[in-house]
Formats: structure tokens, C-alpha cells, sequence
């Protein structure tokens, strides 16, 4: 089956991220392909890799962005979700002025077309969140 | 992308409070250049989303309901609400938006976009769709 993912939460405050970690895991493990991770609303805040939780913490951030490099998943971050929470990565710094950017590894920014495009490719849709 | 799918938006949350029932229309918004069969279901305080009358003059947040009535114009002709959400907090179909669309195979004749229906239809309406997608 191949799927698409929403994430809906960011890391730390609800579980959302986490499940989706496990199941992207999970499905690729039983020969699922992963067509795309979308995240939105506040899910944008798990490609910062700004992100540092303590050393006995799982780093979700990270882990998202092993788990894109090992498998070549495709990991985006809605661009106007992310500019409202702050989500920067070079093309966003050097267009909207900012003294820097914040992208973590694997992920990259782009219009909410990306979800309904994985929606129509996918034959099953995944949301995480509340 | 030639294979059209049966897309249902599922709007769960009141409209103010957190943001994911204005981030929910703009994805509605941006998929509609898809060309993908549309759908849009409000239920629980989700039913708040196309109250008329919505004035937000006092939260400082933008009052975003006028985009409802936008909606025909982006060809989503089917909008559902769930008889049991609206009983429940003591509303009717005469609380909520009037929102039409224009049916191009009837002349562009104006209809109405807005239908009740019970929980139980509206389950169906889910199980029929190829891709739910809930705010």
C-alpha cells in the first residue's frame, strides 16, 4: 500500500509526531511505501533543528530526519503554516528578510498542494493529531 | 493526475479558539485547483464554523466565515451538517450560512449548498469517501 502522512502536532506537547514516527516505521518495515510526510498546523514545528531536548529525551526532530535520510522519505513542511510559526529554511530567510533559517535535514518547505498531490497519488491517507 | 477522488474535508472544531478550522478552509481553498470531487462535513462544535452572524471585532482574531460564501465559486456544492451536532447545541439549518452554489447543469440555476444529515448518513458519507481529511 502506498501511503500518505499528516502530522498535525508538533513534537513535544502531543504524542502525534511520535505515532507517526512508529508508524511510518512500522509500514516501510511490512514493505508499505511512504509516499510523503506533510506536516501542518503546529506539525510544522517538527523540522527545526533548533530543536534540543534533554540527552534522555528522544530527539523527534532527529529521528525524523534519520529516518528520511536512511529510507529517502519525503519530509515537507507546509510553507504557510511555517511562516507563521517560524519554520525558515534559505529560500524562505532570503525572501522574507530573516537573519537566518532553521531547517532541519530532510525536510523541505512547501504549498499545501504537496498533501492534496499526495493525496490523489497515495491509495491511503494517515492523519496524526487530535 | 486524471483520476478524480472523492475528497471530504471533516470539520470537528469551533471556529475561534485554535486555528485549525481557518488552516482547514485553506487547504480546501488550495485544493481546489485539483479538480478532485469535494466534500465538506461540520460536526460537534465544528457546526459553529458557518453560524451566521460570527463577529470577532472582539478577539482581535480576523472573522474568516465570509469565505464560506466563496466556496461555490471554488465548485464545493456539497456541504454537509450533521443533524445530531446542531440538535445538540440547540441550532438549525436557519442559524447556519446560506451558502449556494451555482448548478451548471440546470441553467446555473442557484441552489443550496448546505444539507443536514444524521450521524448515521454522515458516516457513510466517510466510509464512501476515498480521503478524509480531518481538522
Amino acid at each position: 500500500m502506498k501511503y500518505v502522512i499528516q502530522v498535525n502536532e508538533g513534537p513535544y506537547n502531543h504524542e502525534a509526531s511520535t505515532s507517526a514516527l512508529n508508524f511510518v516505521r512500522a509500514a516501510l518495515d511490512a514493505g508499505h511505501e511512504v509516499f510523503r510526510v506533510f506536516f501542518y498546523h503546529d506539525g510544522v514545528n517538527n523540522g527545526t533543528r533548533y530543536t534540543t531536548p534533554p540527552q534522555d529525551d528522544l530527539n523527534i526532530v532527529n529521528t525524523w530526519s534519520e529516518l528520511a535520510s536512511k529510507h529517502e522519505l519525503d519530509l515537507v513542511v507546509c510553507v504557510a503554516a511555517a511562516q507563521r510559526r517560524g519554520i525558515v529554511d534559505e529560500g524562505e530567510q532570503s525572501r522574507n528578510g530573516k537573519d537566518g533559517n532553521n531547517i532541519a535535514p530532510g525536510f523541505r518547505i512547501s504549498g499545501l498542494g504537496q498533501l492534496i498531490e499526495g493525496c490523489v497519488q497515495a491509495d491511503r491517507l494517515m492523519v496524526f493529531g487530535d | 493526475m486524471s483520476d478524480v477522488k472523492n475528497f471530504l474535508y471533516l470539520n470537528r472544531r469551533a471556529p475561534y479558539g485554535t486555528v485549525y478550522a481557518w488552516e482547514s478552509l485553506e487547504v480546501v481553498l488550495i485544493g481546489a485547483a485539483f479538480e478532485q470531487d469535494v466534500s465538506l462535513a461540520f460536526v460537534d462544535d465544528g457546526v459553529y464554523q458557518i453560524m451566521k452572524g460570527q463577529d470577532t471585532s472582539g478577539l482581535g482574531i480576523k472573522n474568516f466565515s465570509p469565505t464560506y460564501s466563496a466556496l461555490g465559486d471554488y465548485d464545493v456544492q456539497k456541504i454537509y451538517v450533521e443533524k445530531e451536532s446542531l440538535d445538540a447545541r440547540g441550532l438549525t439549518v436557519e442559524d447556519l450560512l446560506d451558502l449556494k452554489y451555482e448548478d451548471e447543469d440546470d441553467d446555473w440555476a442557484e441552489k443550496d449548498s448546505i444539507k443536514v444529515v444524521s450521524a448515521e448518513e454522515l458516516a457513510k458519507l466517510m466510509d464512501e469517501s476515498d480521503v478524509v481529511l480531518s481538522f
